[in-house]
């Protein structure tokens, strides 16, 4: 048995230690917002935030987590997860839909850290995270537009 | 606005209105190709199809007029979307047309994937096929949903009209509501919709349609996807996101090189791991699947899996080997695909340059974000199929066969797909059709289990089913004068319809259209013209990719006419627009748009370089200007410049995003990834480490210009892509006097 934080609430699964967080997340726990991609750390569709920092779960596993506070895309919620939802929206940032939880959380993280990155800071911060319908730049835009709503909630 | 959540109902038995058997047999034999029916008779489907095997809130439709309208009495419109939503942003589509001609309000509208049904949901350009593709879409299903929505409208309008004892026009109707201005009367959609439904379907060929001047959905740039806000918060649901009590879990080994077949396994170590439940073959050499309770367990069973292949069919050809024989190939001629003047002469008049160049393109993986995956459940009364395809009817049959079950008795539950781009299209079912036979082996051993299959992007890497390689020899001529007098070209490309169940409809004559299409129509004005094809086959299974054979045509087209306009000296919007004017006014107009937004004659810094390239494809018309730095053999692509021509906008904003994202995966095929095979025939790529694509670090400013326009819309999920990789070139050519002519462009250092 293994203990995992999720999204707030203490979970117990069965499962042994060296199981990928990604498996535990989507295959035990049902939590299928956090995808698959790539198993090798190199697309970013499974990031989540554990402990506030971008993590690609296909490469975390349970017995290294401890007590660390995980959120994923269904748990994600405060100021930043509304603001990024919402230029999400206002972007069109989807399309296909599949790498955009990965993106989401990752872009939670940049902005828990930069509030008010600039276009390198958002290229280097999201470069982990691959789209292949090609979403690059409106994602880019919806980073700059929360980030902007943030600072200034008049303006968002 | 939200997305109908596709929440599985595992109890639920294939519906009793599933396709007869005749009319899928008629689609697998490609009997009825070129038909086209019109929309589906009122009354002759039933009013099920709404809440449609795989939605759970759009139930209480109360007005049911055709396949692909419902309205609910709280007001409530659920669009059945007969094509796969797989990023391209269809539903937004479909969903305009139908809101526009009900004139319902943007967020009382909801989409639901259809069922698969050949008879009701079929392209209407393909015949009695249901497919999405080829960019489609919104074009064949333009006036289809139009006309859909427009019979519910005057279906509510007549029913208020009696309610109210009215004459019908002097009812208006506004987001949703009915109002008759002289008598101060007004109604919500909703409570008119169960008078509506008892009265008679008009003709949707003679219902009216909204004079397009008044449209206020229809171009409207402002308008969201409805699919987004479940994409956003991770509630969408993909096939591989399906969870189903008891569910097990499946994943393949695949023979490690193409052809290769199990010959013997030794499955008692794999048996042994717990939790596996079962290991069992593939149809077609598609390898072994690993059954087990989770996945995990079926990583460790596949570790020990002791598999002997069979390589007495087996690919041992490197693909520098295979290309190398395309080379020698190309010195001899092929079938004649299209020939005018004399080409050969005119390449030999002694006034004329000559020129030749020899483009290729490598094999390329599509790599959608979400592997393919599938879900089956295979009962007493039939089997049950979870998973996107753009080919649902075609894949029924696949799922019958394998599962061995009539296929009235297969229903197939669409799902999103995380992108596709063609691989979600296989002829022979794919995915599903593997999970069908899974499911079938489990049941022979007494399990009932549902099971999901899940490729590793491994699989996906290293599985084939690639876009052709392809080569291209072309030869020109430019006269004194500077002008064009010949072009012979000549292309070697895989055939990916032959064999297939599509090579009876699409490839008559015996020539693969998919070789050839951007070529065999080019519309330059050329007096000479003569092409000429080779069909090699290699073993390799080959695919459509995103822009199907434009994806390799037009770079060798639009390079050629570049080095064509060096060779004569001209600059190369000149000659281009030279070449067009008496072909399609929308290329010329396009191209004219792109060069004065580009600042195609604004001098460049040096180490800078720009080019140009126009494609038309899917009835679309795109011309591009790429700017690019060099710097140590490095290219980098600064700016891409786009105009569009694709008939009425329908949506700007998908359309933007459909272009944008097709100049993102066109240069990552232009820049990056590849997919080769080693001298043993083993391909050498995997994952996303070794096939490269773009990341946003490298995605350089991309602005679109959409031409207005009145006409029927045209395709746009792909016509952006083929002018990319050319336009790039180009530049390079631009910046360096070097001229790339292989996929991916690389700079020697």
């Amino acid at each position: 048995m293994a203990r995992l934080t999720v999204n707030g609430s203490s979970k117990s699964i069965d499962v042994a230690p060296d199981t990928s967080l990604l498996s535990a997340l989507r295959d035990v726990l049902n939590l299928t917002g956090t995808k698959y991609g790539c198993g090798i750390a190199q697309c970013g569709a499974c990031t989540v935030l554990v402990n506030g920092d971008a993590v690609q779960a296909c490469q975390a596993y349970v017995g290294d987590l401890g007590d660390a506070e995980i959120t994923t895309i269904e748990g994600l919620s405060g100021p930043i997860g509304d603001a990024l939802k919402a230029a999400w929206l206002t972007h069109d940032a989807t399309e296909c839909g599949h790498c955009q939880p990965g993106q989401i959380m990752r872009a939670a993280a940049l902005l828990a850290e930069t509030p008010d990155p600039d276009d390198a800071a958002i290229r280097t911060a999201m470069n982990g995270n691959l789209c292949r319908c090609g979403t690059y730049g409106r994602i880019h835009a919806a980073i700059r537009t929360a980030a902007t709503s943030l600072s200034d909630p008049a303006k968002g | 606005m939200t997305m109908t959540n596709h929440r599985p109902r595992p109890d639920r038995t294939p519906a009793p209105d599933a396709p007869s058997r005749r009319t899928l047999l008629r689609v697998m034999m490609g009997t009825g190709a070129g038909l086209t029916l019109g929309l589906v008779l009122p009354g002759s489907e039933p009013a099920a199809a709404a809440d449609g095997d795989n939605t759970t809130d759009a139930g209480s439709a109360d007005l049911a007029p055709n396949a692909f309208v419902r309205l609910a009495r709280d007001g409530r419109v659920t669009v059945i979307c007969k094509h796969l939503e797989m990023g391209q942003g269809v539903y937004t589509g479909l969903c305009a047309l139908v809101a526009e001609e009900l004139d319902a309000p943007w967020d009382s509208v909801h989409p639901a994937p259809a069922p698969a049904d050949a008879a009701l949901y079929n392209n209407l350009y393909w015949g009695p096929l249901q497919g999405t593709g080829a960019s489609t879409s919104l074009a064949n299903a333009f006036e289809q949903m139009r006309r859909a929505g427009a019979v519910a409208r005057a279906m509510l309008v007549r029913a208020a009209a009696e309610a109210w004892d009215v004459p019908p026009d002097e009812i208006e109707t506004t987001d949703g509501r009915l109002r008759h201005a002289a008598g101060d009367r007004s109604a919500g959609y909703g409570e008119m919709a169960a008078a509506a439904a008892a009265l008679p379907v008009p003709d949707p060929d003679t219902v009216p349609l909204k004079d397009p001047a008044t449209f206020r959905l229809i171009g409207r740039v402002d308008l969201h996807r409805p699919d987004a806000a479940a994409k956003i918060d991770g509630s969408a649901l993909y096939a591989s996101d399906i969870r189903l009590p008891g569910m097990l879990v499946a994943r393949i080994r695949r023979p490690p090189r193409f052809g290769a077949t199990v010959k013997s396994v030794n499955t008692e170590a794999a048996l042994a791991v717990p939790g596996v439940k079962a290991v069992t073959p593939l149809p077609a050499g598609a390898g072994l699947a690993v059954v087990a309770e989770m996945p995990w367990q079926t990583a460790r069973a596949l570790a020990v899996l002791a598999v002997e292949w069979d390589d007495s069919a087996t690919v041992t050809t490197g693909t520098d080997a295979i290309l190398e024989r395309y080379r020698e190939q190309a010195k001899t001629p092929g079938t004649v695909v299209r020939n005018q003047g004399d080409a050969a002469a005119a390449l030999t008049k002694p006034d004329s340059v000559a020129i030749e160049a020899t483009y290729d393109v490598p094999y390329q993986a599509h790599a959608p974000m979400e592997t393919p995956s599938a879900v089956a459940h295979l009962t007493d009364s039939g089997i049950e199929i979870w998973t996107a395809s753009q080919t649902p009817t075609t894949d029924v049959l696949a799922v019958a066969e394998a599962a061995r079950v009539d296929p009235a008795r297969v229903t197939l539950h669409p799902t999103f797909a995380g992108g596709s781009f063609g691989l979600r299209a296989r002829p022979d079912g794919g995915c599903a059709r593997d999970v069908a036979a899974i499911a079938r082996a489990l049941a022979e051993q007494g399990i009932g289990a549902p099971v999901q299959l899940v490729w590793t992007r491994e699989d996906e890497i290293r599985g084939g089913w690639y876009r052709p390689m392809a080569l291209h020899t072309v030869s020109g001529a430019v006269d004194a004068n500077g002008r064009p007098t010949a072009w012979r070209h000549r292309v070697v490309c895989q055939s990916i319809l032959k064999g297939t169940v599509f090579e009876g409809p699409l490839m008559g004559d015996g020539i693969d259209p998919t070789c050839v299409e951007g070529v065999a129509d080019l519309p330059y004005a050329v007096p000479n013209m003569y092409l000429d094809l080779h069909m090699p086959e290699t073993g390799v299974p080959v695919l459509w990719w995103r822009a199907g054979g434009h994806s390799h045509t037009a770079f060798a087209t639009e390079s050629f006419v570049d080095e064509l306009a060096h060779a004569a000296g001209t600059d190369p919007l000149a000659l281009r627009l030279d070449l067009l004017r008496d072909a399609h006014p929308d290329m010329l107009n396009v191209l004219l748009l792109v060069a004065d937004k580009a600042g195609w004659a604004a001098p460049l810094a040096p180490g800078r370089g720009r080019g140009l390239a126009v494609h038309r494809s899917r009835g679309t018309s795109v011309a591009q200007v790429a700017e690019v730095t060099v710097k140590d053999s490095t290219i980098v692509v600064d700016r891409v410049v786009c105009a569009v021509h694709c008939g009425l906008p329908v949506n700007p904003s998908v359309i933007r995003a459909q272009v944008e994202g097709a100049i993102v995966f066109g240069l990552s095929a232009a820049l990056r990834g590849r997919i080769t095979m080693d001298d043993t025939g083993a391909v050498e790529q995997s994952n996303f480490h070794n096939f490269e694509v773009l990341r946003m670090a490298a995605v350089p400013d991309i602005e679109v210009h959409i031409l207005p326009s009145t006409a029927a819309p045209t395709g746009i999920g792909e016509p952006a892509l083929p002018p990319v990789a050319p336009a790039v070139a180009n530049a390079v050519f631009a910046a360096t006097g070097t001229r790339l002519r292989s996929l991916p462009l690389r700079l020697k250092g």
